[in-house]
Parts: structure tokens; sequence; C-alpha cells
């Protein structure tokens, strides 16, 4: 039996733009157990519920994550919302949905770049980042805010998108859309990258349900979980298929994403053609008194915000359960077996945020 | 606003808890998370599952220091919930699978969210 | 040595930061930005890095991680803190596991504001923080320079 020996990857690393360590235990090149240890950007915020007043505590759940900042706050809104019983507006949230789903896009447009660096692909890389940049440009546009949008308040939203914004931004999307189409037929079709990611890191559709990961990853195992189905926002009104597939490896997770960019932008322009006139909010009145779960799909999958007032300004607890926490135990199981050259490819193939993920 | 799908929550006493959550289990519900909240002296832990989005809550109610059964036995995820537990609130947690014994998330204050920690703010800038 | 000035190396680290400023530091490196152009490139090596951009605003695990990256670089370096966490906490300033800014770890030369600091605003404190490194190599030079001629000196001296 070959000698067994532990290679620490992380918590700075090459591939990764966040910190996350790994005690990974080899036997010669391949990997027989991996031992995740994270804690490298625990900040406590769920604490800082303390300290800021409910209303204003959206500013910090939106710096829960610097990627998925507009569905957490949209999130955290939504919890609050129900709590009280406030009812939002139908402009407001079909606006929700547009940021939400351009946010979306540029997550999965950021994943991709970084997955496509991951396998070595360095060109796509930046042809995908080249492209994120016009999403970008839209959330500056109608936020202000290139990554933190800062639009998401309870009872609504913080500003309107103009009629002639929002037909501007459906003339762009046809064009946006042939050029995903053109980056998406890569890593679709591409040779060398299904060489790299078929069957690479391949978790079954019962190991992945009871894992109890969501989002893609789970997605991608063929179990279609996504919380947009149950129509929050203005998702409902919209109509919407969760995208499956079934082979769980590297390769149906990233396909999983691309198809998902289409689906977002479909999304987007059928929200701006259906986007009702109409007020951006509703005043907010007293103060959160119940529990809630609140729960949104994010890029990454399923994100809860457990939300619990007592009558006073401050909520007594704000738990935030993110997506990639969920997604720990998956990555734990479908790292054994994988060479350790795979690694980067595989612990980036459920779309890791730290961030989120350690608070 | 059709956000609201059904959220069931049911208290069970610690003893029932891995019964109930096996039969979740054969229910064919999975895990989303773990929670615990201060209620002022006491713990209340919110075990959540899920099946085609209808959500179910136990609902443990422990004094501090209460040991409780891991249930990583039966979801073999748990554990990720569970070390955050006992890192976070310093709830004693037997037998985890994969027990980081306290290394899971390492903070500058030990068991930051313990209802017997010191006083509300310690923070160290203000 | 001119050219250290013009195509710096770039070692970014996350020190608890909400991952916002992490990638628009990473969008200077791309397409539209794209200051690998000039050469300047994001290197995973700390032995191989001029400058740190380091964003968040440190919490108990990373600092001795900081601490250790910071050491490990050569001189001459720069530290630019990018985005408000890095500068003072910001947000979550009153955290219990935010030490509230790099600076409380290690030595920073260039401040870069913002929540979410902008690509511009960074690429600024890069070129802030090419005059620094300049700065401190022709110091570093230049107390080459002396010792070598006290050494010059005292040889003349002894020969003598």
């Amino acid at each position: 039996m070959p000698e067994r020996i532990i290679v620490p990857f992380g918590p700075q690393h090459p591939v990764l733009p966040e910190p996350i360590h790994l005690d990974l235990v080899l036997e010669d090149e391949t990997v027989v157990e991996a031992i995740p240890s994270i804690g490298y950007i625990h900040r406590g915020l769920e604490r800082l519920i303390e300290k800021r007043e409910f209303t204003e505590y959206v500013y910090v759940a939106e710096r829960i994550c610097g990627i998925c900042s507009f569905m957490h706050a949209l999130c955290y809104s939504q919890g609050i919302e129900e709590i009280m019983k406030i009812e939002v507006p139908d402009r407001a949230r079909y606006l929700r949905t547009i940021w939400s789903e351009t946010s979306r896009l540029h997550s999965h447009l950021l994943w991709l770049g970084l997955f496509a660096d991951g396998m070595g692909f360095e060109n796509l890389f930046m042809r995908s980042w080249r492209l994120r940049e016009s999403v970008l440009d839209v959330l500056e546009d109608t936020s202000g805010g290139r990554v933190i949008q800062g639009t998401c308040k309870v009872g609504g939203v913080r500003r309107d998108i103009g009629a002639e914004k929002l037909a501007e931004m459906h003339r762009a999307l046809d064009p946006f859309e042939e050029q995903c189409r053109d980056l998406g037929d890569v890593f679709l079709n591409d040779e060398t990258v299904k060489y790299r990611l078929q069957g690479l890191g391949v978790v079954g559709k019962d190991d992945a349900y009871a894992l109890g990961a969501v989002g893609p990853t789970v997605r991608a195992s063929g179990v279609a979980i996504d919380h947009r189905e149950t129509g929050y926002a203005a998702y409902g009104d919209l109509g919407f298929k969760p995208v499956v597939e079934t082979a769980g490896d590297c390769y149906a997770r990233c396909a999983v994403r691309v198809k998902e960019v289409y689906a977002s932008i479909d999304l987007i322009r059928r929200a701006i053609d259906q986007i009702p006139e109409g007020p951006l909010d509703v005043k907010v009145r007293g103060t959160p008194d119940g529990e809630y779960f609140s729960r949104v799909e994010q890029p990454r999958g399923e994100v809860i915000h457990y939300l619990r007032g007592n009558g006073t300004k401050h909520l007594t607890r704000a738990r935030i359960r993110t997506p990639t926490l969920a997604n720990i135990p998956i990555l734990v199981k479908m790292l054994p077996n994988a060479q350790l050259a795979d690694v980067p490819v595989v612990v980036l193939s459920i779309d890791p945020c730290i961030s989120c993920t350690e608070r | 606003m059709t956000v609201n799908a059904e959220q069931t929550t049911i208290s069970v006493a610690p003893e029932d808890l891995m019964r109930e959550v096996e039969g979740l289990q054969a229910g064919g519900y999975r895990l989303v998370q773990i929670g615990c909240t201060d209620i002022g002296g006491a713990y209340e832990v919110n075990y959540s599952f899920d099946r085609d989005y209808q959500y179910r809550n136990l609902r443990l109610t422990l004094g501090p220091d209460t040991e409780i059964p891991s249930i990583s036995g039966i979801y073999w995820g748990a554990f990720v919930y569970e070390n955050e537990m006992h890192d976070l609130f310093g709830i004693p947690v037997v037998g985890i699978n994969i027990d980081f014994k306290g290394t899971f998330i390492k903070t500058a204050e030990k068991y930051p969210f313990s209802v017997t920690r010191r006083g509300g703010d310690q923070c160290r800038n203000a | 040595m001119a050219f250290l000035k013009r195509s710096p190396w770039i070692l970014h680290y996350d020190a608890s930061s909400c991952n916002g400023c992490d990638i628009e530091v990473l969008a200077c490196l791309t397409p539209l930005y794209d200051v690998e152009r000039f050469g300047i490139i994001n290197t995973g090596n700390p032995k191989h890095a001029d400058i740190l951009m380091i964003t968040g605003g440190i919490n108990e695990l990373n600092r001795a991680v900081v601490k250790n990256l910071y050491e490990q670089m050569p001189e001459p370096k720069v530290v630019v803190a990018i985005g408000i966490c890095a500068a003072t906490g910001g947000i979550f300033r009153e955290c219990y596991n935010i030490a509230g800014g790099v600076d409380k770890v290690i030595p920073v030369d260039v401040y870069v504001p913002g929540c979410a600091a902008r690509p511009e605003m960074i690429i600024d404190g890069v070129v802030k923080a090419l005059g620094i490194l300049e700065e401190k190599r022709a110091k570093m030079t230049g107390s080459a320079q002396a010792k070598e001629e006290t050494r010059h000196a005292a040889e003349a001296g002894e020969s003598t």
C-alpha cells in the first residue's frame, strides 16, 4: 500500500480568490480523504443585529457576500416583510426579479471565468469576464453600484428603472444572448473542456439529495430543487422551470450554470415585458414581532435567513445559512478518488463562496 | 405574494430527537439546516427539513451545557451544522461523524453566541 | 531595475472581506480594465510578488496568514489596503471577530477607499503604490551603495 501523506490546500492558493483550507490525504497522487476547515473570513455579522436596527441591517445583509449581495438583501427583506405582513407593490416585485436575475448573470459569468481559469483555459476566463463587464454596466447604470447595489429595502425597492432604460436593456439582451451562447458553446462542446470535466467528481442523485446539497450542484445530479419555483418576487407570475442535468459530474455542474445564464436572460426579458406601473415601496410601520425562515434561490443555491423579532427595533436573532455551507458535505464526498491536479477544478465546481459560508 | 410556503414547527424533547429525525429521513425529507437561538439563558435549536418546498422544523429547548446527540449518523452532512453549533454556541454535541473538536470556526472570542457570554458589546474597536 | 516599476507582480489575499473588493481586484486584471497588458500579473506566490493587495478587516484566524505572507515577500514591497474594511473594518467594524483594519497587523502604504472599491480606484491605488515601490527601491539601492562605498573606503584604508 502506498504511503499516505497530507497535503494542505489553501488558505492562500492561486486558484482561490477567497481563503478556504483543505487537508488532503493522498495516496500518491490520488485523494483519499479531504477535511475542510473554514473560519478565515468569519466576521460574526449575525451579532450585528444587536447594534443595527432591523431596517438598517439590510446593508449588512448585502455585505454578507459581494457576489450575491442583492439576493441576500432580498432574502432578508422578504423575511421581515413576511413577519410584519407587508405587501410589496407589484412594480417592486418585478424590479427585484430583474435585479436578482442580473446578479445571477454576473455571478454565473464570474464563476464560468474562474472555472475556466481553474482548468487552465485562460482565454475563456478572459472572455467570460469581458462579457460579465456588460452585465456590471447594467447594474451600475440602474443602481449605481457594480457589485453592491443597495437597491433593495424592507417594503420595496429604493429606486426605479425608467421605461427608457428598461427598453434599452431589452434591446441589449439579444446581442448579449448571442455572445453568451458563443461562450456557452465552448464550455459545453469544446473537446478539451469535456476531457477535463466529464466523469470528474461524480455524485449520484440520491447521494446529492441525502447530503443536503443545494443549487446548481444538486441540480447537476438530477434533483430539481430551485426556490424560484415557489414563486417569490415576480417568479410566480413569470413561470419558471429549473435547469436540471443528470450526470452529476463537474461537466454537468458547468452545464447547469451555462443553461441558467440563458434562462436568466429569458426571465429578464419577460419581466421587462410584463412589468406593471405603480409605486416602488410601502411605508414600514411598527416593528417585527415573530419569526420566519426566509428562503431565496441564489446563484449558488438556497439561502436561508432565519429572522426573529420581539417587537423592538432590534431583531433578537438572524441566522443565515448560505448555500456553500450546505454544499460542503457534498464537496467532501466529491474529492476522494480525484487526482491532486484536479482538486482545484472539483472545489470550484460547487462554486464556493467563502464569505457567504462564514459570515 | 406566494413566498409563504408551509412552515411547520414541532417541539420535541431531546430524547425523542433521534426518533423524529429518523422518521423524517424515512419520509424523504432533506436536512436544510440546524440553527440555534439564544432565548435568554437557554437555547432553542431548530432542525429544519424540506421536501418539495414543505418546510418542517423540529425544535429543541436546551439549558446551557446540555449534551445533545448528533444526527450525523442519519444525515451525513449534519456535521457542518453540528460543529458550527459547538464552535459558536458552545453546545456539546456527542458523536459527530467528523468532529473538528472546536476548530471548525475559530473565533477571537470563544463561543461568541453562547448564552453565558459576558455582556452584549464586546467590540474591540469601540 | 526600472522595469520593476513598469510591471509589478501582485499578490492578492482576502482577509475577511465580503468578496466585493476581491472580485473588483480580479476585474482590474481582466478585460475591460486589463492591467495585465502592462505586465502586471496576479501571482499566487508571495516570493514572486512586489505588491500585496489585501482586502477585509482581518480576523483572528488570518492574522498569522497575513503576517506570514507579508514576511515572505521580498523587499522592496508595498501593501495596498483595498476597500473600507481593509482601512478601518468598515461595516463590520463592530463585529467580535474583526481586528479592524489591515494596519493593525502589517504596515500599509496605500489605502483605497470604497465599498466596494471601484476598479478605477484600485488601479489608481496601484499607480500610487508603484511610486512608493520606486522610492523604497531607491532607498534600498542607496543604502546598499553607501554600504559598498564604506566597505571600499575601509578596504582602501587597510591597504595603505
